[in-house]
């Protein structure tokens, strides 16, 4: 027997994922030293293995960050269009150059929220654009998206199992099942518009830890 | 040296042979077998094809329950909702767990043979991460995951023989339910009425796992019922399909139960949206739709009426029905009659505090509104029974010792949800109702500061409430009757599994899980003795409705998680 079906949450082994491009979970590939595209050029330490599609791309520094689902023509985001202490406003990265939403994986949605900046750790205070937090949007538990403001928490909760996480404390768990903080996106201000600073603090998703 | 080496060799070649000398060979399930299950077996995920939840074995009754201890357990390793019930086939015994989890042990020790753990597509959000069971034909296991695949397995080394995808998991397609099999097929439905899926069945080729039929629950244009559906609403349908459906060999139609129609606002799509919230007949070998019940039409309650009728000979007014009932999430129990074709309505009747139909026609049984009790866009409605329901997806047991069946109800809720309008976008959610009013949806009544959970007894024939049994909060725990007199079921926030007398209701026995107790229970006997198998594991609907009490009432409760498999026997 496979002593990988004992481990809690093995890795994705890219076989038994049809609709994933392979290798698509690098590190886990990476860590078990078994992925065959190894070689792959790519930039960032999050981005996916396969770069050809920008859709698909983790952020990149520069990006600018568009409203998900949004209809028309993409337009960027600015520290005004989030509004303090309300619901977080969901959001892709956007290409500028290449006029690319990277709306490819659901790895790349992120929530955008809004508090006082003399209100948040030094750490995410250095992330943060104008008290503009992004943090990713997949739950570390189940994987659901993290879409609802509890206000009398301050907190960011998903709706699927109730995690909550704490964004003025670097996005950390607070309650719920959830076993690791929401990875956070360095935000920037350029030219007005909100931008991304730098990669993920650490991998999207369920089962990367870190 | 010679004589001890040799005498370690034979010592080394007995340990496998010890190890495995208590199972004997695997007995391969055939389809004359599921028609007619042994009573030391539980071979499917209600025991028969029926539906009953019921085990005919004695040895535990109603005299010397009290003596049940535990024989032994096992933690799953998960957390979350453990759903599924112990299937038992001459001394093998499968549970699944969330996260697509098999794990097989020797029943009678709880020995480990194998476990088998589905990967998943790591971009996979899990709404429901829990399962309801495997589903055993032949020399085959099956499990249906919740990335829309269905798996066979080898029942006795757990090596994976195939797997078909059976839907799009990226649009928000999954699955949960204990697969059907007979005929050669294994059958299976699709969740996401919360994703707006248009739901339906579908049947593989069990030797193959190729598809042999696919039949919508949410017709399109053109097809009959298809102009109960504005333009292209029907494409996003709904009608899920998460729970096992029952079968009929001698009609061979088999009968499945659908999730609320998508999105929860009936003014998006008005019109009857068929086969949403109904009953379903389906040819088992072609998937025809033969005849349906709909149960309540434009649903506007979120009230998936996708628990399966149990299929029972009811007597009335001195003649016998073949009937199909069910404990309505509507909160009515209806009394149905099947044929080789049409469902017919018998009658039916509030069970729980109901509050919106005014009445229902005596020939078709189709309920009128009161339309203040109805949810719509850019309103608030309080409606009773809440979104979970007179009885959510939990099954009914149904005893023909003492002709009854047992209702796991939650009875004195109401809710209040605010419509508001929603877009489709492919895998997101697509309900019409904030987030933050279906967590806090729950609206107490002066009645549920006595009560809310029951456990209820019901003759359908005569319409007679014999016995219930109150709990002071919810109950989400499937019930199972054996021959001993007994009704078994855990559900509660206490994490109590207990035994009820059948005949009088009285609580005789019960013992604290170390999580609640969600699972189905399960019967079987190994070695002439009997046991009785539950898995504890809160979580999922049962851990949201809590979130919702939390949120109303002055208490909050944490109910702990983490799976383990119980199996009971009687103390010496």
């Amino acid at each position: 027997m496979d002593p990988q079906t004992h481990s809690p949450f093995p890795a994705p082994d890219p076989q038994d994922l049809p609709d994933t491009p392979p290798c698509a979970g690098r590190r886990e590939a990476l860590k078990r030293g078994a992925c065959a595209c190894l070689g792959a050029a790519f930039a960032g330490s999050a981005a996916p293995a396969f770069a050809d599609d920008a859709a698909d791309q983790r952020p990149t520094k520069g990006d600018r960050l568009v409203v998900a689902g949004a209809d028309g023509s993409p337009r960027p985001l600015t520290v005004a269009d989030i509004k303090p202490g309300s619901k977080p406003v969901l959001a892709f990265p956007y290409d500028p150059a290449g006029k690319v939403v990277r709306d490819g994986s659901r790895f790349n949605k992120v929530l955008l929220v809004r508090l006082d900046p003399a209100g948040l750790d030094a750490t995410t205070k250095a992330r943060a654009a104008d008290g503009v937090m992004a943090f990713s949007a997949v739950c570390t538990h189940q994987g659901c998206d993290v879409t609802e403001w509890v206000d009398a928490d301050k907190a960011v909760m998903c709706f699927c199992h109730f995690s909550r996480f704490d964004p003025a404390r670097g996005g950390q768990v607070v309650a719920g099942p959830a076993p690791r903080p929401l990875p956070a996106l360095p935000l920037m201000v350029d030219r007005g518009q909100l931008a991304v600073a730098g990669p993920f603090t650490s991998s999207p998703g369920v089962k990367a830890v870190g | 040296m010679r004589f001890p080496l040799k005498r370690l060799s034979a010592c080394l070649a007995l340990v496998p042979l010890l190890a495995t000398a208590a199972l004997p060979p695997y007995t391969p399930v055939t389809d004359a077998r599921l028609k007619s299950p042994e009573a030391a077996n539980w071979l499917m995920y209600r025991g028969n094809y029926a539906g009953w939840g019921y085990s005919p074995l004695d040895k535990i009754n109603d005299k010397n329950v009290g003596k049940l201890t535990l024989a032994w357990s096992y933690t799953t390793g998960m957390t979350e909702g453990h759903q599924a019930p112990p299937i038992v086939n001459n001394g093998y015994m499968y549970v699944t767990t969330p996260n697509n989890q098999v794990i097989a042990f020797e029943a009678k020790t709880g020995r480990e043979l194998w476990r088998y753990k589905k990967q998943i597509p790591e971009e996979l959000q899990q709404l429901h991460p829990t399962n309801r069971g495997v589903a055993l034909y032949k020399d085959k296991l099956y499990l249906a995951t919740t990335d829309a695949m269905m798996v066979a397995l080898d029942p006795v080394t757990g090596k994976e023989l195939w797997k078909a995808s059976v839907g799009d998991w990226k649009a928000g397609y999954y699955s949960t339910l204990a697969p059907l099999v007979a005929n050669g097929k294994v059958m299976t439905g699709v969740s996401g009425g919360e994703y707006g899926v248009r739901g339906y069945v579908i049947a593989l080729d069990a030797e193959t796992g190729k598809e042999v039929w696919r039949t919508y629950t949410i017709p399109a244009p053109g097809e009959p019922g298809g102009d109960t559906w504005p333009g292209e609403t029907y494409k996003h349908g709904g009608g899920s399909v998460w729970i096992t459906g029952t079968y009929d060999p001698d009609t061979q139609l088999s009968y499945w139960g659908t999730g609320n129609a998508a999105p929860w606002m009936p003014d998006t799509r008005p019109g009857d949206n068929l086969y949403a919230n109904s009953t379903i007949a389906l040819d088992i070998d072609t998937g025809k739709l033969k005849g349906y019940h709909q149960y309540h039409w434009n649903d506007a309650w979120d009230w998936d009426e996708v628990s399966a009728p149990l299929l029972i000979d009811v007597e009335r007014n001195g003649k016998k029905i073949k009937s199909l009932v069910h404990a309505g999430r509507n909160g009515y129990l209806w009394h149905l009659e099947r044929t080789d074709g049409k469902i017919n309505y018998v009658d039916a009747w509030p069970y729980v505090t109901q509050d919106v139909f005014t009445s229902l026609d005596p020939k078709t049984g189709r309920p009128t509104y009161d339309n203040s009790k109805k949810p719509g866009t850019g309103k608030t409605t309080h409606f009773c029974p809440s979104l979970w329901g007179g009885k959510d997806w939990f099954p009914e047991a149904y005893s023909p010792k003492t002709g009854m069946l047992y209702v796991p109800a939650n009875n004195n809720l109401c809710s209040e949800l605010t419509g508001e309008g929603v877009k489709y976008q492919k895998g997101d959610l697509y309900i019409g109702v904030a987030l933050d009013n279906i967590l806090t949806n729950v609206r107490l009544t002066e009645a549920s500061q006595k009560h809310i959970g029951e456990v209820q007894a019901w003759n359908v024939g005569t319409k007679k409430n014999v016995w219930t049994h109150p709990y002071p909060e919810m109950n989400w725990g499937p019930l199972m009757a054996t021959g001993g007199n007994l009704v078994f079921g855990g559900g509660t926030n206490d994490r109590m599994f207990r035994a009820f007398n059948a005949t009088t209701g009285k609580m005789l026995w019960e013992f604290p899980a170390s999580s609640g107790v969600t699972g189905v229970p399960s019967s079987f006997e190994v070695d002439g003795e009997q046991y009785i198998a539950v898995q504890s594991g809160w979580g999922v609907d049962a851990e949201r409705m809590q979130g919702a009490f939390n949120a109303v009432m002055k208490h909050k409760t944490v109910v702990p998680q983490g799976g383990t498999v119980m199996v009971f026997k009687l103390a010496k």
